[in-house]
């Protein structure tokens, strides 16, 4: 190491006595875990689920990466592709993207960092992970049952008068779990305004609060629309009232336009706890203030609202006026500005900071790479000739693959790594976590990049058959995805057993700022045992207006005092 | 823990901060509530900008006696629904269970009425598919909404009348204490129910009678 480079944030190791008193301990027996208000609990309970969609979501994706290694039809019939890519899309953006962040970091963290004793409204919290299973299960039966061919965006008039499938059951349980993450929407919007320490006020939140806090205003306001519109396919399929049906005078595009009203922001749903997760770890490991906090927070609320504004440019092919087109066009391109004034104050809170290159900072790197190069192809995509040309190609699977994939999971992973130690109470293995996360950022290239090249070549999305000049991208897609699916078990794997053989972390292994690391690791059952009172904003890793230059860290200041 | 007795719950420190929390989480339920009714609504307009006239035609048909009649009582119920919830809370034990004994029966009368309606719809064939009485299009689009948007929002009274139904019945046995937070929320999810039907009443009963 040179003299430039700062010393490591090597994560001490407490000393092994027995454990204090804390939400894992605090009550035994499964049942103890099945009727919890305790939001970490509850939080782990989310993990759980999540994981599984995850992996079954994954196990379509592998299936069609499998089929796509040949250009001919081989592996399974067109049918059963069109299921396969139904199901990976309704699994994953429902039961996995959307409450993926919020649900489980959030749930856990948001209590913690501005100082509560739980959420707001602790048993909805729970009824909603019950809800959110009780959809899954009825997805899982349409699944076995045959599946349904709709993709995820349930288009009529073929959702409503000729697909097979089970689109009344796949569009219930979207209904429920929609209703579910209205639900700890709310609870979250509640635990902010009320709950939050003496001296925490809206301009002191870290920023993870914020983004989640956003979220979930999004989420409330989005997902009835998306209920409504799915209700009406209902009527339409399952009762037989016509209400876009174009042989009564119904029109197919209305579906459309409710569809995408809540589809567009749901991207955002996706995306905006990220970047709260992102925002955390580079100030940590930078060592540094976060650049322009307040045009953060800026940001994060021009993006919640100018996001129920675009969902039009879903629809330049579908025949809507070319003036409508280039309004979307427009709002699209106004909303890509506050998505870059985030990367670029990610840039500058680097510039000059004293970085280590700790796991959740490679995730967190690796976040801010593929989410710009994401968020640029969007650009590409918000103009009308270009969308014109790449319209259902791969061009678009790889763009919205790097913002949800490449940018909403990698930053999951960060954060799981980041908040582990407090989580369990123990350290990760740093070695195996740096390589998985260097192994995803590669094997996620490996599998997406190749997609901008073959969709700008014509390569259609949603077919199990394709010409065979685009078989060399297909291959490299195909073989990027072993290394990605390695890359995503991995963690899986050393997390478990860091939870039997990890070193004991200390409360504060990273000599962070936030609130949540003012209280011991795991947690009490009640957060804290003497309630923090909060004097200063969040991020306090250096003193203003100076950046350290030299090799000695920096004092920091914590945001509480008291706990 | 001592000024709220057992209305008070975890993560409150004060009954007044527990109720504040209960009204602000049921405003915002209802906010996500008014988007739902509020997409099915703007389908409706969107699709009776393409047929105005059919629409209008097939609004004519819609039973307006039972309409307005209906639009009183749910409005009714929401005065006693006012009442139960500053009774509840100021604990006068007679007025309050007097005032949810009357919403719970206004509620009921509303959806007796609405079952007669729909019988007396079906009977004169009112419903989309084969044997559909109207031959102008358009006009079966406006009952398709018909048949989607009322029962829907039955099914809203539905969940209002077994929420107050059941707090009614708890606070009976002694079991929550008249001033829990929940009435009040109760009281707003009530109001809801109500302002959807204040929309859906001109849209189905007036609008086509309104120009002739």
């Amino acid at each position: 190491m040179s003299d430039l480079a700062a010393r490591r944030v090597r994560p001490a190791e407490a000393p092994a006595e027995p454990w204090h008193d804390n939400y894992l301990t605090a009550e035994q027996g499964i049942l103890s875990w099945l009727t919890t208000t305790d939001h970490k609990r509850i939080a782990l309970l989310y993990m759980a689920s999540l994981l599984a969609f995850f992996i079954i979501g994954g196990f379509a994706a592998v299936m069609m990466r499998l089929e796509l290694f040949t250009p001919a039809q081989d592996v399974m019939t067109a049918d059963a592709y069109n299921r396969m890519f139904t199901l990976h899309g309704t699994v994953m953006v429902w039961f996995f993207l959307v409450p993926s962040i919020p649900n489980t970091l959030g749930n856990f963290l948001l209590p913690l960092m501005i100082g509560a004793r739980d959420l707001a409204f602790p048993r909805v919290n729970l009824a909603s992970w019950y809800l959110f299973n009780g959809a899954g299960l009825l997805l899982l039966l349409s699944l076995l049952l045959g599946g349904v061919d709709t993709g995820w965006t349930f288009y009529t008039p073929f959702s409503t008068m000729f697909s097979n499938g089970y689109v009344l059951l796949a569009a219930l349980a979207v209904v429920l779990v929609g209703f579910s993450s209205i639900m700890t929407g709310l609870n979250f919007i509640a635990t902010v305004h009320l709950l939050r320490a003496p001296g925490m006020y809206w301009f002191r939140l870290p920023l993870l609060v914020w983004a989640i806090y956003a979220t979930s205003i999004v989420i409330v306001l989005a997902t009835p629309v998306l209920t409504a519109s799915l209700l009406l396919i209902v009527a339409e399929r399952g009762f037989g009232l016509p209400v876009f049906d174009p042989a009564h005078g119904g029109d197919p595009l209305l579906f459309q336009h409710l569809f995408w009203f809540y589809s567009h922001p749901a991207v955002y749903i996706m995306i905006l706890p990220s970047f709260g997760v992102i925002s955390e770890i580079v100030t940590c490991f930078a060592r540094r203030r976060i650049f322009g906090y307040t045009f953060m927070i800026y940001a994060i609320l021009w993006i919640a609202v100018i996001g129920f504004l675009v969902w039009g440019h879903h629809m330049f092919v579908s025949g809507q006026s070319l003036f409508a087109s280039l309004v979307f066009s427009f709002l699209s391109f106004v909303i890509a500005v506050p998505s870059a004034i985030k990367v670029f104050n990610w840039s500058f809170t680097l510039y000059r900071g004293q970085i280590t290159f700790e796991a959740p900072m490679l995730y967190a790197l690796g976040f801010i790479g593929l989410f710009t190069l994401g968020g640029l192809t969007g650009l590409f995509l918000a103009s009308v000739p270009i969308d014109i040309h790449v319209t259902d190609t791969y061009f678009v699977v790889a763009h919205f693959h790097f913002i949800m994939v490449g940018g909403a999971v990698t930053a999951l992973y960060g954060g799981l790594s980041f908040w582990w130690p407090k989580i369990t109470g123990r350290l990760y293995p740093e070695g195996w976590a740096r390589f998985a996360a260097v192994l995803m950022f590669f094997g996620f290239i490996f599998t997406f990049f190749p997609m901008f090249i073959m969709g700008y070549a014509g390569m259609p999305r949603r077919y199990g058959a394709y010409p065979p000049e685009f078989q060399i991208w297909h291959v490299m897609s195909s073989s990027g995805a072993v290394l990605l699916a390695a890359a995503y078990l991995l963690p899986m794997g050393y997390l478990t057993l860091s939870l039997f053989r990890g070193a004991r972390a200390t409360d504060d292994p990273w000599a962070a700022t936030g609130l949540e690391w003012r209280t011991s690791s795991p947690p009490p059952r009640h957060n804290f045992r003497r309630m923090p009172v909060v004097d200063e904003g969040p991020y306090l890793y250096h003193p203003e207006s100076e950046g350290p230059h030299h090799t000695e860290r920096e004092p920091h200041e914590n945001q509480g005092r008291g706990a | 823990m001592n000024s709220g007795g057992e209305a008070l719950r975890e993560p409150w420190e004060s009954l007044r901060r527990q109720r504040e929390a209960a009204g602000f989480g049921m405003w915002l339920f209802l906010n996500s509530e008014a988007l739902l009714f509020g997409a099915l609504i703007a389908a409706f307009f969107a699709t009776r900008f393409y047929h105005p006239q059919a629409f209008e035609a097939a609004g004519k048909e819609a039973e307006i006696v039972y309409g307005t009649v209906n639009t009183l009582v749910l409005l009714t119920s929401s005065l006693t629904m006012a009442v139960a919830s500053f009774a509840t809370r100021a604990e006068l034990r007679r007025v309050s269970f007097w005032s949810l004994g009357l919403t719970l029966a206004l509620g009921l009368v509303f959806l007796g009425l609405k079952i007669m309606e729909w019988r007396s719809d079906l009977e004169k064939g009112m419903v989309p598919g084969p044997g559909f009485p109207m031959e102008q299009p358009g006009a079966v689009l406006f009952w398709g909404f018909y048949w989607a948007l009322t029962p829907l929002h039955a099914l809203h009274l539905i969940g209002g009348l077994s929420t107050v139904g059941f707090l009614t019945w708890q606070a009976a046995r002694g079991a929550r204490p008249l001033r829990s937070p929940a009435f009040e929320a109760a009281g707003l999810y009530w109001h809801l129910i109500d302002v959807v039907w204040i929309f859906l009443y001109p849209l189905i009963y007036l609008q086509g009678r309104a120009s002739s």
